[in-house]
Parts: C-alpha cells; sequence; structure tokens
C-alpha cells in the first residue's frame, strides 16, 4: 500500500533531529566553557526533542514496512508482502539505512537517558557530556542524511511486491541480535562522552568514575549479551554447529568488549583508589573508538568485501572521516589535557591494584592483538605485500593462552586487598582451591571421558581456579554474628555483580573447553529405515517427505532418537528449504537443546538413491558458552543497583550539596 | 547477523550447481586420519567465499579441495605437503595461519612484544608505587580522606 | 614534557591505523593474483569439447601468446563476456576455452548461441584443470607465452575497456 505521507514525515522527523542535534552539540559546550548557565540548559530539552523526533522518523519506517509501501526503496529491496509482521518489524535493520538509523536512535536513547537519569551532576558536567553526545549524534544523522537516507522513494515505477528479507534473515535471531549488539556498541559513547568531559572540565575524581560506572556497565552487560546471541544465533542457522569463526565482523564486536572490560576495571581502580585516571579516561575513548571503528568495518565493507550489503565507497569514506573527526579530536584533547600526576597511590605486588593493571594490561595485549590480526591483511595489501588470510589458527593460537594467563591472576583478584595483602593472607585463602582446582581438574576428563585430556584439564582448572577462590571468599565474607542469611544479605550489590561476572567467565571457560575438545560430528548416508548411533545415543531415520512452507519449499527429515535402551524416544526433522522468491537453498537444522549437551541434525544433500547426506553433530556443554555470557551481563547490572549508585553522588559538588542533602535524607 | 551476511554472499556468487554436496560421507581408515582431515579443512580458507573455512562452506570450491584434501590423506602425504599443493595452486590467501615470514613478522612478533613490554610495565609501575604510601598523601587528601570514613561511618 | 610525548601515542596509532584503514576503502579483496603467475601452465590431458575423441595436453599452448578463458555454460557474467572475447579474437588474439563444470551439449549450445572465439576448447567436466590453475569460479583469464609460461591473470568479468587498457597490451608485451 502507497502511503501518500509517512515516508516523507519521516524524512522530516530526520532533519529536525539533526538540527536539534547540532543544538545539543554547541550551545551547552558552549554555555560551559562561557559559564553561561541558558545555553547549558538547552542540553535536555534537546536531548528529549531529538529522541522524540528519531523515534516519529522510526515509527515511520517500520509503518512503511508493516503496510508495505513499496514505493519506499528500503522497503521494496528488503521486505515483501508475505513476510510476517514481526520479521517485516525486524527487517527495518537488517539492511544498512535502517541499521544505520537504529543506531542513532538508541544512541538518541542513551542521552535521553543520561539526561533524565543524571539529575546530580554538576550543571557544566551534564552540559559537556550532553553536549559530546549531541556532536557524535550530528554525525551519524548526518550520515544517515547524505549517504544512507532509508527514506527514498522509487517514484513514479512502484514495484509490486518487495524483493523479501533474505530468508537467513528471516530469524528470531534478526529480531533481537542487532538491538542488543547496537545497545552495547552505542552504550559506550556515554561513558565517552563523560571522559571527554571530565577532559574538558579538567575534574576526574571519585564521584565521576561513580557517574560514569553505571553508564559503562550496562552498555557492557548489553554488549555481553548482543555478542552471545550473535554466537547463538550462528550456531543454529547456519547450520555448521560453528559459535565462533574469528570472521572480521566478529572480531569489529570483540574489540570494544574486551577494551570496555578493561575499562569496567580500571574505573574500579580509579573510584576506589583515585590511581590510573590517564588510564581510564583512554580506556574510554579507546572502547567507544573500537565501537565506532567496529561500525566503520562493517559498514564501509573494507574487511569484509566490496561485495557487503554497504559497500557504497563514499559511505565507507564518509564514516572514515566521521571516526577520524571523533577519535582523532579525542584523543588530541587526550594528549593535551590528561590529568597530571599529581600524586601516586601506593600499592605492593600482593594488591588488588596489582592485580587489576595485570588485568588491563593483559586485556589491552588481547585488545591489540584481535586488532592486528583482523587489520593485518589489510595492512599488507595496502602496502602491496599479497593477500593473506588471518584465521582460527592465528587467534586461538594468541587467545588461548592470554586467556589463560588472564585467568590465573582473576583467581586471586577477589581475595587480594587494596594496596597491599599479606603474603600469608593471600595463601591461605587460596592454597586449598588451587589445589582442589588442581586436582579435580586432572581427573575431570578421566571422569568424564574415560581418557587424560591435557587441554580439558586446563580449561577445568582455570574455570575452578576462578569459581574457588571466590565461593571460599564469599563464605567468609558472610559470617555474621546474626547468622549466614543475614551476611548474605548484608553484603553489596556490587560485591554480587563481581561474583556473578567472574562465575560468568568460569561457566563460559567450560563451555568453551568440553565443547572444542569433545564435540562429536559424523556425516552419515541415511534412509528410511537406516540408524547410526552417536555417543550412545542412536538416530533411526523414519520417514522422508517433502512439504510446503509459506514461501519455500522442504524436504523435511523425521529422525527418531533413542539414548541407550531407553523405552522413550523422541523425533528431531531436519529440514532443507528452498525458498523460492530468491531461488535459495537453506538448512534448517533441528536442534534437542540440554544442558549438558546438545544434539544437532542437519539435513545435506540428496545422494539421490533414497538417502540422505546427513550431519549429526553431539554437542556437550555448548549452552554454557551462552550462560556463561548471560551471568556476566546479569552482574553487570546488578552491580549497577548497588546502594552507593542509586546514592546521589554530589555530596562533593558544592554548587549541588545543597541540593542533593534533602533528597538523601528521604531516601 | 554479519555472519549470516557473509555465507549469505557465499550463496550469490555465481557458481554451477553441479550436484555438490555439502555434507560429505567419508571413510577413514584410522580416527588420527579423521582428525587431521579436520584439522586441514578447518585451517584452509575457501578462496571464493567471503571468510569462511572449506569445512563450512557449500561452495562447490571447497568441496573441490575438501575431496583433495581426502585423497591426498588416503595417499599418505603429509599436512604439509597438503598445505604446499593448495598454496601452488590458490596462493597463501588460503592458510587460515599465516605463515611466518618476512612480512608476517610483525603479525606474530607485536603480541608477543606486547607481552614482555606489558610485563616490564608492570614491574616499572608496581617497583615504583611500592615506595609510595599513604603517609604521602598531602594534607587536603588526608582531610577529604577524614571526612569521607565520617561520612560512610555515619550512613 | 616527556609524558606529553608519551601520551600523543595514541593518538599517532590512531592516525596510521586510520590511514591504512583510508587505503583499504579503494581494495578488492577479490582482486589476487594468481599463485601460478610467472609459472609454467599445469600439465592436463583433457579431451576438447569440440571433440571427444581429441586429447590435448599442455603443449597446445606453446609456440604462441595465447589467452586461455576459463568459462561454463552455467556462468551468466560468461555470457556477457563474449562480445569482448570476440573483439579479441578479431584483433587476431589466439584464444583456447577451457569449459568448466560444464555438460559437452550445454557447452555446444552455449557457442552456438554466443558465438565462439575460441581456436578450441577444453572439456573439464570435472573442474580438474580448473583446479590445477586455482581456479574458485569463472569467467577467469590466463595469458601464456610462447614458452608457456603464465604471464598475466584476470579474475572475473572482462569489460570493454579492459580490452583496449590491459589486455591488448599485456598480449603486446609477450608476443
Amino acid at each position: 500500500m502507497q502511503t501518500l505521507m509517512i515516508p516523507e514525515i519521516g524524512h522530516y522527523a530526520l532533519i529536525i533531529a539533526l538540527l536539534m542535534a547540532l543544538v545539543q552539540g554547541v550551545m551547552p559546550l558552549a554555555g560551559a566553557a562561557t559559564r553561561r548557565p541558558l545555553w547549558m540548559a538547552y542540553a535536555r530539552p534537546m536531548a528529549t526533542g531529538q529522541f522524540l523526533f528519531l523515534a516519529i522518523a522510526y515509527a515511520c519506517l517500520t509503518a512503511s514496512y508493516l503496510l508495505d509501501d513499496f514505493s519506499v526503496a528500503n522497503v521494496a529491496n528488503n521486505s515483501n508482502s508475505m513476510l510476517p509482521w514481526y520479521y517485516k518489524a525486524s527487517a527495518v535493520w537488517g539492511n544498512h539505512e535502517g541499521s544505520v538509523l537504529l543506531w542513532s536512535l538508541i544512541l538518541a536513547g542513551w542521552s535521553f537517558a543520561v539526561s533524565r537519569f543524571s539529575r546530580e551532576l554538576p550543571r557544566d558536567m551534564l552540559a559537556r557530556v550532553m553536549g559530546v553526545m549531541g556532536l557524535v549524534s550530528v554525525g551519524f544523522l548526518a550520515f544517515v542524511l547524505i549517504t544512507s537516507n532509508p527514506f527514498e522513494r522509487l517514484l513514479p515505477n512502484v514495484p509490486q511486491d518487495g524483493a523479501d528479507l533474505n530468508p537467513l534473515l528471516q530469524d528470531f535471531g534478526l529480531i533481537v541480535h542487532p538491538p542488543m549488539l547496537y545497545m552495547g556498541y552505542v552504550g559506550f559513547s556515554v561513558v565517552f562522552a563523560f571522559a571527554i568531559a571530565a577532559l574538558l572540565g579538567g575534574r576526574l575524581d571519585a564521584a565521576w568514575t561513580r557517574w560514569a560506572r553505571p553508564w559503562t556497565n550496562i552498555a557492557w552487560a548489553f554488549l555481553t549479551v548482543g555478542i552471545a546471541l550473535g554466537s547463538w544465533w550462528a550456531y543454529y542457522e547456519l547450520g555448521w554447529g560453528g559459535w565462533w569463526f574469528w570472521d572480521p565482523v566478529e572480531n569489529a564486536s570483540l574489540l570494544p568488549w574486551l577494551a570496555g572490560t578493561a575499562l569496567i576495571h580500571s574505573l574500579a581502580v580509579t573510584e576506589k583508589r583515585g590511581a590510573f585516571k590517564s588510564w581510564t579516561v583512554l580506556l574510554a575513548i579507546t572502547t567507544f573508538s573500537l565501537s565506532l571503528m567496529g561500525t566503520f568495518l562493517v559498514r564501509s565493507g573494507v574487511l569484509t568485501s566490496v561485495h557487503a550489503f554497504a559497500n557504497d565507497p563514499s559511505r565507507g569514506l564518509f564514516i572514515l572521516v566521521l571516526l577520524g573527526i571523533t577519535v582523532g579530536l579525542s584523543l588530541l584533547l587526550f594528549a593535551l589535557r590528561a590529568p597530571r600526576v599529581s600524586h601516586q597511590v601506593g600499592f605492593s605486588w600482593l594488591s588488588r591494584d596489582a592485580l587489576l593493571l595485570i588485568n588491563n594490561i593483559l586485556l589491552v595485549i588481547m585488545t591489540v592483538t584481535v586488532l592486528l590480526g583482523t587489520v593485518y591483511p589489510l595492512l599488507l595489501d595496502a602496502l602491496n605485500l599479497g593477500k593473506i588470510s588471518v584465521g582460527p589458527p592465528y587467534f586461538n593460537a594468541l587467545f588461548v593462552p592470554l586467556t589463560v594467563v588472564l585467568c590465573l591472576f582473576m583467581g586471586l583478584g577477589p581475595l587480594a586487598r587494596w594496596k597491599h595483602t599479606p603474603a600469608r593472607d593471600l595463601f591461605r585463602r587460596s592454597w586449598l582451591a588451587g589445589l582442589a582446582a588442581l586436582a579435580i581438574g586432572a581427573v575431570a576428563p578421566l571422569l568424564y571421558r574415560g581418557e587424560w585430556n591435557l587441554k580439558v584439564s586446563l580449561g577445568v582448572v582455570i574455570a575452578l581456579w576462578i569459581v574457588l577462590p571466590m565461593a571460599r571468599d564469599l563464605w567468609a565474607k558472610s559470617r555474621h554474628s546474626a547468622g549466614r542469611v543475614a551476611g548474605i544479605r548484608r553484603l553489596s550489590l556490587a560485591y554480587w555483580g563481581m561474583i556473578l561476572g567472574h562465575l560468568g567467565i568460569a561457566v563460559t571457560i567450560i563451555g568453551v573447553t568440553v565443547v572444542s575438545n569433545y564435540a562429536i560430528e559424523r556425516n552419515v548416508r541415511m534412509g528410511v529405515g537406516d540408524s547410526v548411533e552417536v555417543v550412545g545415543y542412536t538416530f533411526t531415520m523414519t520417514e522422508l517427505a517433502n512439504r510446503r512452507g509459506p514461501n519455500y519449499l522442504a524436504d523435511t527429515a523425521e529422525i527418531e532418537v533413542r539414548r541407550g535402551d531407553s523405552q522413550r524416544s523422541f523425533t528431531m526433522t531436519p529440514e532443507k528449504r528452498l525458498y523460492i522468491a530468491r531461488g535459495m537453498p537453506m538448512t534448517q537444522v533441528a536442534l534437542r537443546p540440554g544442558l549438558f549437551r546438545d544434539l544437532y541434525v542437519a539435513m545435506g544433500e540428496d545422494l539421490e538413491d533414497g538417502s540422505w547426506a546427513m550431519r549429526i553433530q553431539y554437542k556437550p556443554f555448548v549452552r554454557w558458552l551462552w550462560l556463561g555470557a548471560l551471568l556476566m551481563a546479569f552482574g553487570g547490572v546488578l552491580a549497577v543497583a548497588d546502594r552507593r549508585y542509586r546514592r546521589a553522588v554530589t555530596a562533593r559538588d558544592p554548587e549541588r550539596a545543597v541540593a542533593a542533602e534533602p533528597r538523601e535524607a528521604t531516601t | 547477523m554479519a555472519l549470516i551476511t557473509r555465507l549469505l554472499l557465499c550463496a550469490l556468487l555465481l557458481w554451477p550447481t553441479l550436484g555438490q554436496a555439502a555434507v560429505e560421507v567419508r571413510e577413514f581408515d584410522d580416527p588420527v586420519t579423521e582428525q587431521r582431515y579436520r584439522d586441514l579443512t578447518a585451517t584452509l580458507r575457501c578462496p571464493k567465499c567471503e571468510n569462511q573455512a572449506i569445512d563450512d562452506s557449500d561452495s562447490p570450491i571447497a568441496g573441490d579441495m575438501r575431496e583433495r584434501v581426502y585423497l591426498q590423506l588416503q595417499d599418505g602425504r603429509s599436512d604439509k605437503e597438503i598445505l604446499d599443493f593448495m598454496v601452488n595452486r590458490f596462493g597463501d590467501y588460503v592458510l587460515y595461519n599465516p605463515r611466518l615470514e618476512g612480512r608476517t613478522l610483525l603479525l606474530w612478533g607485536l603480541p608477543a612484544g606486547l607481552v614482555l613490554l606489558g610485563a616490564l610495565v608492570v614491574v616499572l609501575m608496581v617497583r615504583a608505587r611500592r615506595r609510595t604510601s599513604a603517609r604521602d598523601l598531602s594534607a587536603e587528601e588526608r582531610a577529604r580522606l577524614d571526612a569521607l570514613i565520617k561520612r560512610e561511618r555515619t550512613e | 614534557m616527556k609524558r606529553r610525548l608519551l601520551l600523543l601515542l595514541p593518538l599517532v596509532g590512531f592516525l596510521v591505523l586510520g590511514a591504512f584503514l583510508y587505503m583499504g576503502l579503494s581494495i578488492n579483496p577479490f582482486e589476487r593474483d594468481s599463485a601460478l603467475m610467472a609459472r609454467e601452465f599445469p600439465a592436463f590431458e583433457l579431451t576438447t569439447l569440440e571433440d571427444p575423441e581429441r586429447v590435448v595436453d599442455a603443449s597446445l599452448l606453446e609456440g604462441e601468446v595465447t589467452l586461455v578463458n576459463v568459462w561454463g555454460e552455467w556462468c551468466p557474467t560468461c555470457k556477457q563476456e563474449m562480445p569482448q572475447l570476440l573483439d579479441l579474437a578479431d584483433r587476431g588474439v589466439r584464444l583456447v576455452g577451457v569449459d568448466y563444470k560444464d555438460t559437452r551439449e550445454k557447452g555446444r549450445e552455449f557457442l552456438t548461441e554466443f558465438g565462439n572465439p575460441f581456436e578450441v576448447n577444453i572439456f573439464d567436466p570435472e573442474g580438474s584443470l580448473g583446479f590445477e590453475l586455482g581456479v574458485y569460479g569463472a569467467p577467469e583469464t590466463f595469458l601464456v607465452d610462447r614458452e608457456g609460461i603464465i604471464r598475466y591473470h584476470h579474475t572475473g568479468y572482462i569489460r570493454p575497456e579492459d580490452v583496449r587498457e590491459t589486455i591488448l597490451p599485456e598480449v603486446e608485451r609477450w608476443r
């Protein structure tokens, strides 16, 4: 259906949002520089207005999708009248233009959230934060309007129907993965803006970190979930059972995650000890820069392919210029205004400070390694030194040992105190856990599979080395005169957040270790009546059939699965689909998920004698990968709920202190 | 999403559809050879697709390459011979594990260098900071600290 | 002062990376030199498309500078490329085709329909010669000199301007 005005309204709303972003980017910053409260006061209303108008623009595009307005080029290229409504709504971000619009909307959303929830912030600090976010927004809105306008019309030759959303994208994964990922990417813009504001205003103290930390944690939690969802989606959608490919596009999301993880920890040091200030600011800038660079790498097609869906060189150039201005100026500002070392905070080898320093150094090395491996083929190519590939073997060879070392220090982290921990105490708190980890790790593969396996032992040892000392610490800390329950309730949410975050890492490590070493894949020829046994499960093909879906034809197989001699059985039905509109074949995997193992059946090809090539996989502990990520994200969010963040944190700000006091009394 | 885009590209590229089977049923004499087959097909990059190892690509050339790897394993060739065979035809591009040579020195060397540098930084920083202690707080900082401690206690 | 210089390091690092990313914008990842450059045309023994009885080998390419074009009936780009190849043949360039992963009937139909600029077509139904050549898609074109050494390689579609700007000069160069 062609609508008269909706796309135009969206377009106008987009332009108004850009103008508002411009005001938000200029006035408060100028106001903060010249100490004019009126100018600074522009920040809040502009953020609100920008968010509102972007929401209108976004709603208009969504409406065009839902109403099948194929006169809009973006809709015609990416949707189809037969598409279910929820895929129409998510097809909005299944393409370049729409996804950049979503990016901008989310940025405006974060900006709006900061303006709502940071009322305790000193006026000039808030003005600077909002100003920086406004400027970033200007860049992206200009990008949308100039190079990637989603509202462009195909007039007068309006197509009868749309080209359809790519079948691979017609999945629940498309609905949840990109928004989560973008929430994470864009969320780091808040801590970035805080860092720039601190550099501009020259204020970088414990209060600053208390303001910045919750935003960082939440963005990091979103990114964690986003990455996990992407991995999970690829796992079941692509039909190969892989969950991480070290693809440039995946690395682009891992880079800000690694830097963000370092940032979360260095913020802790800066808050508690006032140390690593410049470093924290640099990490904040780096994390968001890596998010921007991820966007550049994906959107420009530099690392992926000239055939990627955003391969317009002008777009690539635009984002590169945007990246250059944003990151270049920030780093220049950093070089000029990074806080001087006025005093040094002392700590010893055996201190939480030192362990967090090591944590940061290792995470930065991991970030640089992933970045280097990702762009190295490009570097060589640009220097005319030939085309090479850098893939999983390289990344695994470097990333795995670095992770192991990181985890060795991670086990000690929660046990160590700030500044200094007597060696005796540290040893007393960790020796039993270490010994137990070694012992259990050594025998775990033997118990699980009946033979030694060094890699598995190592994985189990480091996972336990993270968990056991923490468990002991929890036990010790929850001791209370009024009983254990009271002791547990006394523990801070920040502490629980740390526990869950670290537990999540351990769970993910177990998942990675077990599924990498014990996954079984059998490629077999199967006809009706044929059976095959994989790790105690008997797979019997009972039926082959054809089926007609709404927009595809499918060959389906019914596989009856029985465990051992068990009476109970269940059925798995993998499909091989042919999507008619695009003539695209697709494998629809049959999955039987479980906490300790997944069964995974994919149909290959018709072998033309009544049998099919089938890929049957046994994936032990694969769920733990994503379960761990969820725990990490939950930990990050839980830490934000800690009471010290809910408390007014402005006591030290003379201007607002008076206003903050009464509120403190009432809460 | 990006992964999906990538796979999709592979499917969109123009290729003959001459009954290629993405899932091949292969017989191996022993589990060691089977493991070698898996490792080799995981480290060889499909030259046609955007970024996929030949073991998870539906592209016909990936199928051809898997077939060659399999046949050469049956012939008793070593891993290095098989990789050389592929490089001779498709170039270094097909190796996911780049060889250590002049142009990849930085690739392999930089992380190692960073680890050494990182260790050095940690040692220097901790040694420098071990000497500093809370006694060095300025009077103003001490006052702030006391105020903070007082506040924490009253809450 | 020394510390300020240290603080500039991230900026310098970023600028270097940015410069590479800028260069990367104009790189086509699908343009890769053949690994066979400056090496002998691989040995093969295959029949011709025209005559199933006639067996040819690499000696077919010796004695004259030859353009070897890998094509197939299933490949739409090959169809678009035919006018350029016919043009090259008209200009006196010797062309040999490799009918890659095709059937004899379809290959012949293709030539009847789109014209035949090739002196002879090597019939490679299994893609074995293609594999030896490191071909991973069609069309691909190799320039082989008098001694049977591969001197130039073109991946994908040959545009009309490529004929004038690169192919003909290369042919002249090795003649």
